[in-house]
């Protein structure tokens, strides 16, 4: 099983009959702790993304059969909410605050910033995989605007510089 | 799930209560469970609408059928709104005209409706509607998004450029057919219908092609292959009936 | 296991005696506004520090939740003496635990006599940034849980009613509808399922009080909601909390499991045949789920789209049962007000506007934070005495206050109340707290530019005015800042604005033109400026003149 998850090509190959491999039993649990209801869809979706990084097709697919929810209805909840993701994540994944207060301070100017400098905007990953860019509505660290998260780890008062420097030292 | 009969969500309706009010100053009749929408129309009263279709689910969301009530500052939807007795319901004052026209307008705006090259050609509720309105010129910018046309299917091609957004497919599919290869993916301006996992329609393992969605669009987003324009007329007359026949006997996906 | 009272009173007894044995006593805001500037960190080097001087018994060190001056973070408060330390680091560690008993570090300390902490009034956070929010026992000892004892053992469905419209409470999530009315509703409902929900789905963006009541303080929130359960005949409770807010999500977990193992959750709540469960859903980011129906969706596993009301979830809610839904602040609320009586909070705030008022200060102001005034406080002296006015010299703008759904309050307003009803009359709203204060550089097209953004991006798409028209505001926005717009498109504009806001399905899209409407209203100079001269009098645009 461990070698099936080495590209991401691979992983959907292999996610056509899912695996009972650890990240899909912890998907599993999920439904089961809610008797396969379906109003468990979203609460699920949450376990996906948290054991794969991302909603995998296949495992859409699973989840559908397994809580009896239409394969139309999970990818449209899947959409629907802007915390789900259907691509792979990179290597690194940079958020940046964009709530009033961070808006204020400047955080439009830091994206700009990135997009030019690196060349991606949000929702997009470095073409060699690294970095991926997210924009948070609102992080409530807006004493520290503006305030973003470098691979889970909050930083504050950024300014465009010392984001690109950050970025850069993933690459 | 108690659904109440004609997929309403409304179970505090009594059926057998009667009611009387006033529509355009006009004396009517009601059952308390039946919508402005339905007693207006009982009275030759025209409220243009989009997403309603007799026979499906009401949604109240195309606003197009908004109407005003005397002593209340909203404009209430007539097709989700329940006379009470004596409500005063104005249908066609300046105001609510203006704001159709207003909607109307923006839906035109939100896809590329170039109706001379479209196979509803004639046959369309939104061109239809636009005749209805007076709406002869669009006040807003066109957002000119770019829509691909899906003809994967064999036998029906959907052109989201056509699309309105009013989900009667994704609902007759629901409710009627019982399917649910329909749905809406997104929000917002970037909503998009879809069949199952947003594959190509012609892959959706779902779908029976039993073509009622094709039967109920209101515009010539989702058409029959190989129709001409004059063809290209839909057929819904089914719907009421199959509502009736198939009733509820599951909890509505869509709601 | 059941508690009754003595119960209660014994766990409160063995928590005071233990707290009183300390001489000194550390508390370090681990709320995540310190804790993302270090404030983890910095708590376990003082254990440390403490530990290797053999001060364990004599010395105290604990986790607390918001301290409310984030900007200020690490913030360490010491309780005997009342001081604060500010913007605290590892290399102090070994200054303060020396100083402990002598004289202050003076270089670390927070001015005594300062403003924001003298002037506010804390109900909603009395025990914030006193206890610490992962420990049932420490809540219990400032009379948690006793305001639900009181209400399940001797007090009558009808008198909680009483005492929770007694109080004049209205709903902090926005709208301020009356609290009491909402629940005598619900209550008044047949069916024998009934369901009370808390919002926690914060979404303003520039708003975090919820998130901070959630993380210092969560049972208060769970007591409010057990209260709640017993007014209305409900026995299951839900919290609807962001994703995006692990910590509260973990706190809030861990003080449900707290309360079930003590019985105050479950059946036979303290010997009553009252049983109430309450479970965490996450919400997965859509603004639009702060919208009753839409919540509700969200919770039965569907998209957060609003449905017409009527009816209304009071009626025809979650499951298609009676549901009540309150905002975490309003359950924040109950407690105090069962314990001390609707009566006294009635006492507290303006007429129409009772109690105190939680915000979060952002923006151009010195003390960014969360504070809580009562209602009816001047503008002004949020701003300029708790807030201590706008830093770098510079001149104030506005106030904006209602996230998205609100609007831009100018200078010629700021010695109005802050209360419901005043907000209202200048075209903005008070919304669920969130205030971000603007100065001379912040440009009120491109402000207006931003919450439209917003609106747009996070309209359901349902209904076609809120989904066309919030688009077609914000390219007209864009025209305007860009420097390309003409005095039809403004003339579009205002016609587009009460478009949306008259024809829109919910709430969202119906308050969705307010920001773009109080600033044309306030400062129209501004996008005019932008029109004719091409030129934005902040600085802030880069218009079309500017670039060529």
């Amino acid at each position: 099983m461990k070698e099936e998850s080495a590209t991401p090509e691979r992983k959907s190959a292999s996610a056509k009959q899912p695996p009972e491999d650890h990240r899909l039993r912890m998907v599993n649990r999920t439904m089961q702790l809610y008797r396969n209801q379906s109003h468990a869809l979203i609460e699920t979706l949450h376990a996906v993304q948290e054991s794969f990084g991302y909603l995998e097709e296949g495992v859409l697919k699973h989840v559908a059969g397994t809580l009896r929810v239409p394969l139309s209805r999970v990818y449209a909840v899947a959409t629907f909410y802007h915390s789900f993701t259907l691509k792979p994540p990179g290597e690194h994944t940079c958020v940046i605050c964009m709530g009033t207060a961070c808006y204020i301070g400047g955080s439009g100017a830091i994206l700009g910033d990135i997009k030019e400098k690196v060349g991606i905007g949000s929702g997009e990953t470095t073409p060699d995989g690294k970095v991926s860019l997210l924009v948070a509505r609102c992080l409530g660290s807006c004493g520290l605007a503006p305030a973003g998260v470098f691979d889970g780890e909050v930083a504050g008062k950024l300014s465009p510089d010392n984001v690109i420097d950050k970025i850069g030292r993933w690459r | 799930m108690s659904h109440h009969p004609k997929g309403k969500l409304r179970t505090d309706l009594n059926p057998s209560r009667l009611l009387t009010f006033k529509i355009d100053d006009r004396d009517v009749s009601a059952r308390e469970d039946e919508s402005i929408l339905e007693v207006a129309r009982q009275n030759g009263i025209a409220i243009p609408t989009l997403c309603h279709l007799d026979g499906l689910s009401e949604r109240g969301a195309c606003r197009l059928c908004i109407v005003e009530v005397r002593g209340v500052a909203k404009l209430l939807p007539s097709c989700v709104t329940f006379p009470r007795q004596d409500m005063e319901v104005i249908t066609n004052s300046e105001r609510v005209v203006n704001y159709r026209k207003k909607i109307l307008e923006l839906l035109f705006t939100e896809r590329n409706h170039v109706c001379s090259v479209c196979v509803s050609n004639g046959h369309c509720e939104l061109q239809n509607l636009s005749v209805e309105l007076g709406v002869t010129h669009v006040r807003y910018n066109y957002l000119y998004p770019e829509h691909a046309v899906d003809a994967s299917h064999s036998r029906f091609s959907v052109d989201h450029n056509r699309c309105v957004l009013c989900l009667r497919c994704v609902r007759v599919c629901d409710e009627i057919e019982g399917a649910h290869t329909w749905d809406i993916m997104g929000r917002g301006i970037t909503s998009k219908v879809i069949t199952d996992l947003n594959q190509p329609w012609g892959t959706a393992e779902t779908c029976t092609g039993c073509g009622k969605c094709v039967q109920v669009c209101p515009t010539g987003a989702l058409s029959e292959k190989g129709k001409s324009v004059a063809e290209m007329i839909k057929r819904r007359q089914f719907l009421p009936y199959l509502q009736m026949m198939r009733g509820r006997q599951e909890e509505s996906w869509q709601k | 296991m059941t508690l009754n009272i003595e119960d209660l009173h014994q766990i409160a007894k063995i928590e005071q005696d233990t707290q009183q044995g300390f001489q000194h006593r550390i508390n370090v805001c681990v709320a995540a506004g310190c804790l993302s500037c270090g404030s983890g960190v910095v708590k376990d080097a003082l254990a440390r520090e403490v530990g290797k001087r053999g001060l364990d018994n004599w010395c105290q060190v604990k986790g607390v939740g918001c301290l409310g001056l984030c900007t200020a973070g690490p913030l360490i408060a010491l309780e005997v003496g009342g001081r604060f330390y500010q913007g605290v680091k590892v290399a102090d560690v070994a200054d303060i635990v020396e100083a402990l008993g002598a004289s202050p570090v003076d270089r670390l300390l927070y001015p005594d006599d300062s403003a924001f902490f003298q002037r506010q009034l804390r109900i909603v956070t009395e025990n914030c940034g006193r206890i610490d929010p992962e420990r049932i026992e420490e809540y219990i000892a400032e009379s948690g849980y006793e305001g639900l004892y009181l209400a399940l053992t001797q007090m009558t469905r009808q008198e909680v009613l009483g005492q929770v419209t007694e109080s004049g409470l209205r709903g902090r999530g926005g709208a301020g509808f009356p609290t009491g009315l909402k629940w005598t509703t619900v209550a008044k409902t047949v069916d024998s399922t009934k369901f009370v929900i808390c919002n926690a789905d914060e979404g303003d963006p520039g708003a975090f009080m919820d998130r901070s009541v959630l993380e210092s303080d969560p049972h208060r929130v769970i007591e409010g909601m057990a209260v709640a359960g017993y007014a209305t005949g409900a026995s299951q409770g839900f919290i609807y909390v962001r994703a995006e807010y692990p910590l509260a999500v973990k706190r809030v977990r861990m003080a449900l499991s707290q309360a079930e193992r003590m019985g105050i959750l479950g059946n036979n709540i303290f010997n009553t045949n009252f049983s109430f469960n309450i479970k965490v859903r996450l919400g997965a980011g859509a603004f639009v789920c702060g919208e009753e129906t839409a919540l509700i969706a969200s919770i039965e596993g569907r998209m957060g789209r609003p449905r017409p009301r009527p009816p209304f979830p009071a009626e025809y809610g979650l499951w298609e049962h009676p549901t009540l839904i309150n905002n975490v602040e309003t359950f924040a609320n109950i407690p105090p007000i069962i314990r001390h009586g609707g009566k006294w909070f009635a006492g507290i705030g303006t007429e129409k506007s009772k109690g105190t008022k939680v915000f979060a200060l952002a923006g151009k102001i010195v003390n960014t934070g969360l504070i809580e005034v009562p209602m009816g406080m001047p503008l002004r002296e949020i701003v300029y005495e708790i807030g201590g006015g706008i830093p770098e010299g510079k001149r104030f703008k506005a106030v904006q206050t209602g996230g998205p759904s609100g609007g831009c309050i100018p200078q010629q307003f700021l010695d109005m109340p802050v209360d419901y009803d005043s907000l209202m009359q200048v075209g903005s709203i008070m919304g669920s707290g969130g205030m971000i204060v603007m100065d001379e550089s912040s440009c009120m097209v491109d402000v207006a530019k931003f919450f439209m953004e917003f609106c747009m991006s996070e309209s359901c798409g349902k209904c076609a005015p809120c989904r066309v028209g919030t688009r077609q505001i914000y390219d007209i926005l864009c025209k305007i800042t860009a420097g390309g717009a003409t005095t039809e498109d403004l003339a579009t504009l205002e016609d587009l604005c009460d478009l949306v806001k008259h024809t829109s399905l919910c709430g969202l899209g119906q308050s969705a033109p307010n920001p773009v409407l109080t600033t044309l209203n306030y400062f129209r100079d501004e996008y005019l400026a932008h029109i004719h001269d091409k030129k934005c009098l902040a600085g802030a645009c880069k218009t079309a003149k500017e670039v060529s």
